[in-house]
């Protein structure tokens, strides 16, 4: 008997919605699951005592202690290794590593080992660990503290990666993370923290791993993007609907890996034109496995070759005005559009 | 080498110094360490002003309380050594004579900086006066210092590497890795590790097994030592020694200097979640800078003398911001320059055909590789 079923009594049952932040929507699926399921627990630098470094995990270890809300000291390979043996012996670890800039330091414990275990040992032991950090530019924080690796690890056989970009998603995939049986990187990403949205407070609500969703309907063209990426890019589809008259469709990845291109091909091949939009280095990036996949699938339909806008291929410099310079920011995306669309 | 052992209190006012007849080189040199400690302090007071006026960006490091420790450390160093530290650099960067102005247009990320407005706060440098970095990965600086002291064997120069790391860091594998290279190949390096109580909101004895970062050395039979972190002549005297033991016997060492962050972890960050208002207030009783101040009446130096040198400091911090206001900010279109050698352009060039969008103008057309 699972966990799930042996501690119904447990999960609050609560129904409607709530507008709350993205940061709030992740501790609502946190402190759900944890209620939910024993074997769940956090771990990371400062998500204890000090709440997290940005507030995610706040009021968790007063409501569940420091067994289940473990601090760790600032040894990134040691504790993700950690939590990738813990969920070989069946317990649900969620990991928080502070930046997503820290987890290269991990990069074996991740790569080598967590997305390996089950292929290698022939199905016999699984890693259900669950990895959240959050990704993204744009604060000045310089060449060291402002990358989005997710092509890295999407790229990975034998890992899942989401990375959310609005609080309902947030919650729904957090948790959905946490009852995979597989090891599922979580993107999350520091401007949109803050970001408010509707919340659906149904604790059994999560958003299935590998389905986009349609964030904004349209004809005229598709833009696919992820996280962050997919903020600028509604707002940039609002402005081509006031600015230009033109319609576009918003597809939202939210997974990763396992990507779903169906979703991406059906809406391409009503539009006909693709621009995909990343916060990272479009080379060998999310961008440019979302080209492949579009020309291979959808060749027939498409009037213009897919566009990708995606971080200026430079470590990030400090100056604010090369910063801007250097990010796919909105006017770099309209640009794109229109020049996709044939109107420049 | 046993380690050898001194406890984490504080002293009061070094009075050492004081005795015997006392020449005025001794008091002017003095002088000037305490000139350039009250530099920092004034220097970081104005860097949380300038950040809460959105002028400086990104994470802001301030070391205000650690002055002894840094000046300490780095006037121990020869002109040849060099010198690697963590993001909390603008003391070290400060102390080792890197212009203010230099400093503080990098802070506002201008043309003048000391790395042109590339690196921030985290991220001084100057390489010329043999400052190789302030970097931002806990501990990643520890295994690039250690490269930095085998290249200064393999080209047979008599010079040390000081590595500066904080507390927090001597749990990450690179300290471990480092530490074994270090004293396998007898590098001439010592790791200076700060230990300012905290590592963020993570005291030393919440992170570390062994929170005596010093005894940590002996797995690596390397020498190990503790120094009170505020008192100037002490972070010196230990320096200099484990510095020339470095540069001329080829044996590295740790230096675990004990002192204290008044400020948050970053301006951002309160500094209180995690500790008392009054064991912040406990720790500015002894403050490092009045210690030496009173260390330099004792020693006979004029009232006057000292308040000059705390208004030379003031006016250099001052002359700092008006030197950064002027300075440009970086040109847009040599965004990419300094991404790789010059030459690299040739290579890639044969990349652009098919660059996603705005890659020509703002990547190939803007230096890449010139
Ligand atoms: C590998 C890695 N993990 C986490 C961080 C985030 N971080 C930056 S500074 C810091 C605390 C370091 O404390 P300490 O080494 O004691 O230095 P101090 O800040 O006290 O000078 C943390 C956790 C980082 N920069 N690198
Ligand atoms: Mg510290």
């Amino acid at each position: 008997m699972s966990a799930v079923e042996e501690m119904p009594a447990m999960t609050e049952a609560r129904s409607g919605v709530e507008r709350m932040t993205y940061r709030e929507a992740l501790r609502l699926a946190m402190r759900e699951e944890m209620l939910r399921d024993e074997r769940v627990f956090l771990m990371g630098e400062e998500v204890g005592l000090f709440e997290g470094a940005y507030k995610v995990s706040a009021g968790l270890l007063a409501q569940f202690g420091p067994d289940r809300v473990r601090d760790t000291p600032i040894s990134e390979e040691g504790f993700v290794g950690a939590g990738v043996g813990a969920a070989m012996l069946g317990e649900r670890p969620i990991v928080e590593i502070m930046t997503l800039n820290f987890l290269l330091v991990a990069m074996d414990q991740v790569v080598n080992h967590a997305a390996k275990i089950r292929a290698m040992f022939g199905g016999e032991v699984g890693c259900p660990i669950v990895i959240r950090t959050p990704g993204g530019a744009g604060n000045q924080l310089t060449a060291q503290h402002s990358q989005s690796f997710e092509g890295w690890f999407a790229g990975t056989p034998g890992l899942k990666v989401v990375a959310p970009s609005n609080p309902a998603d947030a919650k729904g995939l957090l948790k959905a993370a946490i009852r995979d049986d597989d090891p599922v990187l979580v993107i999350e990403n520091l401007p949109i923290y803050k970001e408010k949205g509707e919340v659906p407070l149904d604790p059994e609500f999560v958003v299935p791993i590998g389905r986009a969703a349609i964030a904004r309907p349209g004809k005229d063209i598709t833009l696919i993007a992820h996280s962050f990426a997919t903020v600028r890019t509604l707002a940039v589809a609002e402005r081509l609907a006031q600015r230009h008259g033109v319609d576009a469709e918003v597809v939202d990845l939210r997974s990763l890996r396992p990507l779903d291109v169906e979703t991406v091909a059906q809406s391409v091949a009503k539009t006909n034109r693709a621009v995909c939009v990343e916060e990272g280095w479009p080379s060998y990036g999310v961008t440019a496995e979302l080209a492949a996949r579009i020309q291979s699938a959808c060749f027939d339909d498409l009037d213009a070759p897919v566009e990708r806008v995606g971080m200026a291929e430079v470590p990030l410099p400090y100056a604010k005005n090369l910063e801007l310079a250097a990010m796919p920011g909105e006017d770099r995306i309209e640009a794109a559009v229109l020049h996709t669309l044939g109107r420049t | 080498m046993p380690s050898t052992r001194t406890p984490i209190r504080k002293r009061s006012a070094s009075v050492e110094v004081a005795q015997g007849p006392v020449s005025a080189e001794a008091i002017a040199s003095r002088l000037a360490r305490f000139e350039q400690m009250c530099l920092i302090r004034n220097f970081e007071e104005e860097a949380e002003r300038q950040y809460k006026a959105a002028r400086i960006g990104g994470y802001c490091h301030l070391s205000s309380g650690q002055e002894a420790m840094t000046v300490g450390a780095v006037q121990a160093m020869r002109e040849h050594d060099l010198l690697v530290t963590g993001y909390r650099c603008h003391g070290f960067a400060l102390a080792r004579g890197v212009p203010p102005q230099a400093v503080m247009a990098e802070l506002f990320g201008r043309r003048d900086g000391c790395a042109h407005g590339r690196g921030g706060s985290m991220h001084l440098l100057d390489a010329g006066r043999g400052f190789l970095g302030g970097w931002g990965i806990v501990a990643g600086q520890l295994p690039v210092a250690t490269g930095v002291a085998l290249s200064l064997v393999r080209q047979g120069r008599t010079a040390a590497v000081l590595c500066e790391l904080g507390d927090g860091a001597v749990n990450m594998g690179a300290w471990h890795e480092s530490l074994n290279l270090a004293s396998l190949w007898r590098l001439p390096i010592v790791y200076l590790v700060v230990n300012n109580e905290y590592g963020m909101g993570t005291s030393v004895q919440r992170a570390s097994a062994e929170p005596e970062a010093f005894r940590r050395a002996a797995a690596y039979r390397m020498h190990g030592e503790r120094v009170d972190g505020d008192d100037l002549d002490a972070v010196a005297e230990a320096t200099q020694r484990l510095l020339s033991m470095a540069r001329t016997d080829r044996k590295p060492a740790v230096l675990e200097a004990v002192t204290y962050r008044y400020r948050g972890h970053s301006v951002a960050d309160a500094g209180l979640a995690y500790r008392t208002r009054e064991e912040i207030a406990a720790h500015k009783e002894h403050d490092p800078i009045e210690r030496v101040a009173e260390s330099l009446l004792q020693m006979g130096a004029q009232e006057s003398e000292i308040a000059h040198a705390r208004e030379r400091a003031r006016a250099a911090v001052a002359e700092a911001v008006r030197f950064a206001e002027q300075s440009p900010p970086p040109e847009l279109s040599a965004l990419a320059e300094g991404v790789y050698c010059h030459g690299s352009d040739i290579q890639f060039a044969r990349m652009r055909p098919g660059s996603p969008f705005g890659e020509q103008e703002l990547v190939f057309d803007a230096g890449l590789g010139r």
